[in-house]
């Protein structure tokens, strides 16, 4: 079995600050981690490498830099990664991503055919959840997106069964192969990666790829020029003209300041008061 | 909020100009979803929202049912016509009794093609983004996901879609050139429910949708229902406390549970606390977890970052308790109360079963 596991370098966004004065973005020193999620879904690839054996190949886009990202993958197991990078791909959005990473997926199976595609739900720098669903329409794969479980993988029908996350319940659905999985966070734990793997990790060859390497002749289809949605400003949320009503008292005792408060609230939100509904403890 | 303040990267070095073969796209659509024979309100909130985009553009708001019968096609239609719809587009097929993505983005691939509407409004659900993502690839168009407002820009017509960026620091507008259909997810709760009107009426368009069941790849085995509610709990729950960093430790959290318990509300939690592990994922409120709409929102410790004011600034009154008295929290809530929660909250907890103990004696 060859698996796929796309994953992407993204800025620690709870570590990101907006400047107080002139409402940017103040990226110096924010560290740059593999998105939480794409790791859930490389320690899912690397419980059926561990059940079934198989290949698992990391692919990542993305500045020169995102080579650590792929480096991490392999320490924690992975067997390849390939680092597709260029200029030309900067400024994608979702669908000139997807066609890119398609492009290098069909470039990868030209050497050995992909079973399974993971990726992460979202990522936390974009959170559009677009890019798996995109790849599997692409790459006219089954898609099974918000995957909570893997119930198992049958080598001889080559059918997989996963359980996914739906409004109100779960779908237990099968599908054949070859498919794109976008599981579910908190599903899995990742590993600790090994010595070994550490060292190999450090020592690997990457496999760095261009627009060309990768097989894309149209440069109308990937980066700022493939992307239809473009962004038109981007600006820092306004504080609204009410700020809160700070409630004090002189005693500063919470018990007063809390009275202080509700009589206040119950006074001019009459409506809370029917809204309170305790439990039985 | 959605206010700009500095324009950063301007669209206009790139062309507004439409494709003359995009002329013939009119009219905003929202998809309505549907799960076990229920209406997911999100799509009503997209409804009430579309309804106010059309009028602007003064085009028809159109609704789209796929379904496995026609009898709960034909009332899901009526519902969107009681919340605005001009038209429904109905396609009943067995293969779409439940949801599965290849005969879903078919259908509704082959609909847009067939009827080409401008605008394309999904609720950003499992479903919805399921959905979108593979429909907007096959149709090789913009998809703007999780937006939390929605215009139009009058110099173009075109669908100018605000969602948060940068992990929730900042907003930033999105537009589409050159494509249609435009199509974005709304989150649920971000928008209004718009008032139901039954005696609104409209038209219903069927469409034999080419599917045959031997043809879909993957089949459905069984549906598990939750067998606790907790998803629809926290978006619907009338009060919400909801707990951040500044409660130091897990521990902390078990003060937020007894107030919760007092008030009869639910627990909510910042994507932090949530990263912590403190509590589990389908507690998180802001961009990257739930939206909510509750009448009363007590913050305590926190901070109050976009990615989180997102998720609750629909609030009807919020209550923010934090030590920091420059904290982003104090801009918007109602009340603020500038001290360490961990002492506030068994205090409010003490205060409410007194207030209703005593609303239970004068009774």
């Amino acid at each position: 079995m060859h698996i796929l596991v796309c994953i992407k370098q993204v800025p620690d966004s709870a570590q990101i600050r907006v400047h107080p004065v002139t409402n940017t973005i103040m990226r110096q020193g924010v560290p740059a981690i593999v998105n939480p999620y794409d790791l859930v879904a490389l320690e899912e690839a690397l419980r059926l490498k561990d059940q079934y054996g198989a290949r698992v190949t990391v692919l990542t886009m993305g500045p020169p830099q995102a080579e650590a990202a792929l480096r991490k993958a392999l320490s924690f197991g992975a067997d390849e990664a390939i680092l597709l990078t260029d200029r030309a791909f900067a400024g994608a959005d979702t669908l000139a991503t997807s066609y890119a990473l398609a492009s290098a997926i069909r470039k990868i199976q030209e050497d050995m055919p992909i079973d399974l595609v993971f990726a992460g739900k979202q990522t936390i720098d974009g959170d559009t959840a677009q890019v798996g669903p995109g790849l599997a329409t692409r790459l006219e794969m089954q898609l099974l997106t918000y995957v909570s479980r893997i119930d198992g993988v049958d080598p001889d029908t080559n059918e997989i069964t996963v359980q996914r996350r739906a409004e109100g319940g779960v779908q237990r659905l099968r599908t054949r192969l070859p498919a794109v999985l976008t599981v579910l966070e908190g599903i899995n734990d990742m590993r600790f990666a090994t010595m070994a793997d550490m060292f190999r990790a450090a020592r690997y060859p990457l496999v760095v790829w261009d627009r060309e390497a990768a097989g894309i002749d149209d440069v109308g289809k990937i980066g700022l020029k493939g992307s239809p949605t473009v962004v038109s400003r981007v600006f820092a949320p306004t504080a609204r003209a009410q700020k809160a009503e700070i409630i004090t008292t002189q005693s500063e005792q919470p018990d007063d300041i809390v009275a202080t408060l509700l009589a206040k609230m119950f006074t001019k939100h009459p409506q809370l008061r029917a809204a309170i509904r305790p439990r039985l403890a | 909020m959605t206010q700009p303040a500095t324009p950063s990267r301007p669209a206009g070095r790139r062309k507004f100009e439409l494709d003359p073969r995009f002329e013939s796209y009119k009219g905003v659509w929202v998809f309505l979803e549907h799960n076990e024979g229920v209406v997911h309100p999100v799509s009503f909130e997209l409804l009430g929202e579309g309804r106010k985009l059309a009028d602007q553009l003064g085009v028809e708001l159109a609704g789209v049912v796929l379904a496995g019968d026609g009898t709960a096609a034909r009332a899901f239609a009526d519902e969107a016509f009681f919340h605005g719809a001009d038209l429904c587009f109905t396609a009943i097929h067995p293969v779409l009794a439940h949801y599965r993505n290849q005969p879903h983005a078919r259908t509704l691939t082959a609909l847009v093609n067939a009827h080409q509407p401008e605008i394309l409004l999904l609720g950003a659900t499992t479903m919805g983004r399921d959905l979108a993502g593979s429909v907007a690839t096959t149709l090789q168009t913009g998809l703007t996901a999780d937006c939390t407002g929605l215009a139009i820009d009058p110099e173009n017509r075109s669908l100018a879609a605000t969602r948060p960026t940068f992990g929730g620091s900042l907003l930033c507008t999105i537009v589409t050139l050159n494509y249609r259909p435009q199509m974005a997810t709304v989150r649920p709760r971000v928008l209004s429910l718009p008032t139901r009107d039954t005696s609104r009426r409209g038209r219903v368009v069927a469409v034999e949708p080419d599917l045959a069941e031997d043809e879909i790849v993957t089949k459905l085995l069984e549906f598990i229902p939750d067998a606790r509610r907790d998803e629809a709990s926290l978006a619907f729950a009338d009060i919400i406390v909801a707990g951040g960093r500044g409660l130091k430790r897990a521990d902390n959290f078990r003060l937020l549970w007894d107030l919760a318990d007092a008030l009869g509300a639910e627990v909510g939690a910042t994507r932090p606390v949530v990263q912590a592990g403190w509590v589990t994922a389908d507690r998180q409120i802001g961009q990257s977890g739930k939206t909510v709409r509750p009448k009363l929102y007590i913050a305590a410790g926190i901070s109050g970052a976009v990615q989180h004011r997102v998720g609750m600034e629909g609030a009807d009154v919020i209550i923010a308790i934090n030590p920091d008295p420059d904290a982003p929290i104090f801009d918007f809530a109602t009340y603020g109360i500038v001290a360490n929660a961990m002492q506030i909250l068994p205090a409010m907890t003490a205060a409410i079963h007194q207030h209703m103990a005593a609303l239970k004696k004068a009774v």
